[in-house]
């Protein structure tokens, strides 16, 4: 079983400009171990020190922010898609 | 809307404005009254740049009665890609001025009030106060964070946009019941590991797609119709041309519209932000571009480090070896640790932080380019192309 991870432009700097990814896991935490362990850099960017998720990063399972879920223990299946959305920067320069 | 105009809708029209304003006048959801609502109504719009260009034409246009616009830049050249309210003669000249003439270009009716500063603790709050919406068009986390506590503490509506490259964030933020901009990121990234467009760049119709998208959301809440991106983030990806929303909830624990805020008052925003005055620019790693010049032209062993994109070694370099900063920790082997490195980049941020991991490396003799190849550009060779 597979589930589709999509990647945003800041971090596709990290999956070799893949924008999406299937990944093997039961649960968001699961596949976000799979995806940094293919991709070792990009764990800095999702996790901070103590290996909590940073929180200027959500995960969404479809429409659904996982924080309102059960967190990384949110149960996933081939149907859902998961979206990591960082904060961005831009606007006014 | 405003709080001496208490929602009033006896703002009258003039025939001018009948006949200007006439596609929306029979529209039903407008009408004659949505039309005074608009002219009774204000927009501050936060930045005058990528996003507040689209937001100020066309709530101009729309007939906003108070457009208050807060911007302390020049027009720059490179701006005028993006920033469709400025234009080519107005370069060098401050955006508010640009601003101000192309706004009463389009529509006389508006009151244009303008404010050329940095929105600070000290002043938002009192910018704020007067306009009944608020669209955040800023390119930084201090002020984005700013721009939303004040909203949250003024119960403003905040039309939010955000873009990197080719994709955008829309959502409104801080209307009743709703979340804010901190119950969908509680804290902001530690400077450095999110880029920004000046290091990222952006496609230029992004902000005008995004910018749009805010500027209808504002009418929408002036005149109470529709839907409103109240606890939804519009996400738009401009290569695919999809687009998608996510659901946004106030979180009850958010540090400032949460049941219990710990945050009463404005914060230091710099400082909430992890940014030092001057980071990187100084110190015992930093190296000036007329210091490592004079050195090259005596000779001196100096190597040059570039982790810029290969797209902009293309615009312009100084010969240094190409290693982008995302390649670094993979390509590493290919510096000598023994011979004295100067790393660059456009402004000195990413080679800032080559500099930092070099360190960590065990890298003694590296040194970061103080302003990067732009400011090689301005001080030692104007022949050189600039980005």
């Amino acid at each position: 079983m597979a589930t589709r991870v999509l990647i945003p432009t800041p971090l596709r700097a990290y999956t070799e400009k893949k924008d999406a990814l299937l990944l093997e896991g039961g649960t968001v935490g699961e596949l976000l171990a799979s995806l940094t362990a293919m991709y070792t850099p990009l764990r800095r960017h999702l996790y901070d020190d103590a290996g909590a998720l940073r929180s200027f990063v959500n995960v969404y399972v479809n429409d659904e922010d996982i924080r309102y879920l059960q967190k990384e223990q949110t149960r996933v299946t081939d149907a859902d898609t998961v979206s990591i959305i960082p904060s961005i920067a831009g606007g006014r320069s | 809307m405003r709080e001496d105009g208490g929602g009033r809708t006896d703002v009258r029209l003039s025939r001018e404005e009948i006949r200007r304003y006439g596609r929306h006048l029979i529209l039903p959801e407008v009408g004659l009254e949505g039309q005074a609502k608009l002219k009774a109504s204000s927009v501050l719009l936060v930045g005058a740049g990528g996003l507040g260009s689209p937001l100020a034409l066309y709530l101009a246009a729309a007939g906003i009665g108070r457009l208050g616009i807060v911007d302390f830049d020049v027009v720059d050249e490179s701006n005028l890609q993006r920033q469709v309210l400025h234009s080519t003669p107005y370069v060098g000249r401050p955006k508010l001025v640009s601003a101000k003439d192309r706004i009463h270009a389009i529509n006389p009716h508006v009151d244009v009030e303008l404010f050329s500063m940095r929105l600070d603790s000290g002043n938002a709050l009192d910018v704020l106060r007067d306009f009944d919406v608020v669209a955040d068009g800023t390119d930084n986390f201090p002020t984005r964070y700013l721009v939303n506590d004040a909203c949250v503490l003024l119960h403003k509506p905040n039309v939010y946009g955000s873009i990197f490259r080719f994709e955008g964030q829309v959502s409104v933020f801080s209307a009743p019941g709703g979340p804010c901009y901190r119950c969908l990121y509680a804290d902001p990234p530690p400077p450095g590991l999110v880029p920004s467009c000046a290091e990222g760049g952006v496609l230029g119709v992004l902000p005008g797609i995004v910018g749009t998208i805010q500027a209808a959301e504002a009418i929408k809440i002036i005149l109470g119709i529709g839907e409103p991106l109240i606890g939804r983030l519009l996400l738009i990806d401009a290569l695919t041309m999809k687009t998608r929303e996510l659901r946004l909830r106030r979180n009850p624990s958010c540090r400032v519209c949460g049941d219990h805020p710990e945050i009463t008052r404005l914060i230091d925003y710099e400082a909430f932000c992890g940014i030092t005055p001057a980071a990187g620019d100084e110190g015992p790693d930093a190296v000036t571009v007329t210091d490592v010049k004079s050195r090259l032209d005596r000779g001196e062993d100096i190597f040059l480090l570039d982790v810029r994109e290969p797209q902009e070694y293309g615009i312009a370099n100084l010969g240094g070896h190409l290693i982008p900063l995302n390649d670094l920790p993979r390509r590493v082997h290919e510096l000598d640790s023994s011979r004295e490195i100067v790393v660059y980049c456009h402004s000195g941020v990413r080679s800032g932080q080559a500099v930092q991991f070099l360190k960590t490396l065990g890298f003694r003799k590296v040194k970061n380019l103080t302003g990067g190849i732009d400011a090689w550009a301005e001080e030692i060779d104007p022949a050189m192309a600039r980005y």
